[in-house]
């Protein structure tokens, strides 16, 4: 055999280097790229346990995007993720890990029903009356549970990652006392179904006037979510707090000799963090269930986390991934074994946190 | 109550934390947070449980517990070490991806079991202490010896040998184990692999041992996050995590036996009466970890003590900083 040289089987090979500057499009592609990467491991795991992927990517797709109806309940799914996601959002933007999103979320859907369990308002009362005070009380509730974690960074510095999960297993226990023992109906795990008064008003509900509008069930939360959504947008990109916020978040230390109270922040943040998630448990029990259960969310609070990652945590970016997480939720359902969605979510945010390292380092080919 | 019975039973259950909080002072003494422990418990209490009875060799099952949590944590490593993708998100990544598959592969398994998978021993002389004997030496899950050993085995490979030498300095300042030779890379895939490991065996220990059987979601309820929570009340120290590990153990087990009897003392017992009430009981174990952080948290800014300094740190050879 003759040496002809010693010329690589591949001409190229593959070179990294520090970039000095990230373009604004480029997390925009790699996200969309990393999440297509994330399906493709997905439908390739699904065909390994037997599944046939294609067939479960187009059920998704069939029973959440296929037709208006479905659709409107994708957006229902959605509603409360837009909540969580910008809790989630808000809170990471200043490297603060509330993961109690879910806790959080609960304390709200216990506080809006109090309003009309315990009852704070007599029965009858006019909606102007009962749903801005069932908002009041989920915001509070949801507040005060996050703020919990808050003033315990601020004042003994622990760490919040440990205090919003075991906040989250206290809150989740919390409500299955009330909906096993004062508030139970007929021994069963769930409230009464609340009056018709605290009720967020539902797209079905104008069917009379318009009659395309029939058995829709988007309510009025999503649009809050959107309200919410642009809210922490203009406070994190607009206002005095919002840049110490990201401040913090990018540089404590800088933060700090600038003057910046931390602790503060830190409780301010939590509190705020905490309100949107109550605010997610609030839509939950007076937009689509209408009553407090035990089990009212289905892990709302822990996708929240995926979703403020994926949209990088750009509020606008939350509403859309929200959409596209609803709509997994959705079709998840009746996707057997129940754990695929669960996995696929984890695949997903795996593959957006691997993508980043081409948000800081440029590949290229290079001629050998 | 018989509180032999339920130091007994704390013990054996503390076991479980105790594997998985030690393997986590592995990795985040060598600079890796690694937040997916649930996840990791999860897989391997799934294949420990579905090896031992489907081939009806516990010890096969029990190696590949470990093998499982391994791999799951070598995708946290790879992601982490050379993506230096964020260590927080990536564990939290790890449980949802290890929740997910778990239950995908336990789809339809067989619930409750009345026998452990594993062999029970009796301690010949050492059983015969009189409460201390009952407590630690009878009738115990091999797992629970495994674990006695386990604790002086880290402390002594930490502080007291040349790895546990190497492994302090790539947590504390990874810049100057490079220069001196030690490749920081290959030391935190080592530990973030073995720290996968024990955690598979903490969830084997659940699901061949302590409460045999699979439970679906129900598996790990939480008890990866609060081994976390343990490491750092432990300030990454193995002693200290084997305290922390019992104590929740006995307690979380305590919340069971105030439920039973119908009075205290000539008093009607609440959780007897009413059931619903009992749901404060099983806050308790949670509520204890917070408390048990926040005093952790002034005990160490008194003495001055704290995680890794490159605790969460990805290393980049060459570059500024670390």
């Amino acid at each position: 055999m003759t040496v002809t040289g010693r010329r690589p089987i591949i001409p190229w090979s593959l070179r990294t280097e520090q970039r000095l500057e990230t373009p604004r499009w480029l997390p925009i592609v790699t996200t969309l790229g990393a999440v297509l990467v994330a399906l493709l491991i997905s439908g390739i795991l699904i065909a390994i346990i037997g599944g046939d992927p294609i067939e479960v990517g187009a059920h998704i797709v069939r029973s959440s995007l296929g037709n208006v109806g479905v659709l409107s309940d994708t957006l229902v799914k959605a509603t409360p993720l837009i909540f969580t996601g910008l809790a989630c959002a808000l809170a990471f933007r200043m490297r603060l890990w509330n993961i109690g999103a879910e806790g959080q979320l609960y304390f709200g859907a216990w506080g809006a029903s109090a309003v009309v369990l315990v009852p704070l308002v007599p029965p009858g009362s006019s909606p102007f009356l009962v749903v801005p005070l069932m908002i009041v009380a989920g915001v509070v509730s949801g507040a005060l549970w996050g703020g919990i974690a808050g003033w315990l960074k601020a004042r003994f510095n622990v760490n919040e990652i440990i205090t919003t999960l075991m906040l989250n297993y206290i809150a989740i226990l919390w409500v299955r006392y009330w909906v096993f023992g004062p508030w139970s109906e007929g021994g069963f795990q769930l409230s009464r179904q609340f009056p018709r008064e605290a009720w967020l008003p539902r797209l079905t509900d104008f069917a009379k006037a318009i009659p395309d509008l029939g058995g829709l069930t988007t309510h009025l939360g999503f649009v809050f979510g959107l309200v919410c959504a642009f809210l922490v947008w203009f406070l994190l990109k607009h206002t005095r707090k919002g840049y110490e916020i990201r401040l913090i978040g990018d540089n404590p230390r800088a933060a700090r000799y600038a003057g910046i109270d931390i602790g503060r922040n830190i409780i301010l943040v939590m509190l705020m963090s905490g309100g949107l998630a109550g605010l997610a448990g609030m839509s939950e029990v007076s937009g689509s269930v209408h009553r407090l259960q035990d089990g009212i969310s289905p892990g709302y609070g822990f996708t929240g986390v995926i979703i403020a990652y994926l949209a990088r945590f750009n509020p606008f970016g939350v509403v859309l991934a929200a959409i596209l997480f609803g709509a997994l939720i959705l079709a998840g359902r009746e996707i057997q074994p129940a754990g695929i969605p669960a996995m696929i979510q984890g695949i997903v945010l795996f593959c957006v946190i691997g993508s980043d390292i081409l948000l800081r380092q440029r590949i290229r080919l290079v001629r050998r | 109550m018989n509180f032999e019975i339920i130091l007994a039973a704390g013990v054996a259950s503390g076991t479980i934390l105790l594997f998985a909080a030690i393997g986590e002072i592995f990795t985040e003494r060598a600079g890796i947070i690694n937040l997916g422990v649930e996840g990791m418990m999860f897989v391997g209490a799934l294949a420990g449980f579905k090896v031992g009875i489907e081939t009806g060799n516990p010890w096969l099952g029990l190696a590949l517990a470990m093998a499982a949590g391994a791999l799951l944590a070598l995708l946290h490593a790879i992601v982490c070490i050379h993506f230096q993708a964020d260590q927080i998100v990536s564990g939290l990544a790890l449980t949802f991806v290890g929740t997910g598959v778990a239950l995908v592969m336990g789809e339809g398994l067989a619930t409750a079991r009345t026998g452990a998978l594993l062999p029970t021993l009796t301690i010949p002389v050492l059983s015969g202490i009189p409460f201390l004997g009952g407590v630690f030496f009878t009738d115990q899950s091999v797992l629970v010896y495994v674990g006695y050993l386990l604790v002086p085995a880290a402390y002594l490979w930490i502080d007291h040998t040349r790895p546990g030498l190497h492994l302090r300095a790539v947590g504390e300042q990874p810049s100057a184990a490079d220069a001196l030779g030690i490749d920081v890379y290959r030391t935190r895939y080592v530990y973030t692999l073995f720290g996968g490991a024990l955690a598979g065996l903490a969830g084997a220990t659940i699901s061949m041992a302590v409460t045999p059987g699979w439970f679906s979601n129900q598996e790990t309820s939480g008890l990866g996050w609060i081994a976390i929570g343990l490491v750092i009340f432990a300030q990454w120290s193995p002693g200290r995590a084997l305290i922390g590990a019992y104590l929740i153990a006995v307690i979380r087990r305590m919340t069971l036996d105030l439920q039973g009897p119908s009075d205290f003392f000539g008093f009607a017992n609440p959780f007897f009466t009413y059931q619903p009430s009992t749901f404060f009981l099983n806050m308790l174990p949670y509520a204890m970890v917070i408390l048990v952080l926040v005093i952790g948290s002034r005990e160490a800014r008194r003495r001055r003590v704290g995680a890794p300094a490159s605790l969460g740190v990805p290393y980049v050879r060459g570059e500024r900083g670390h």
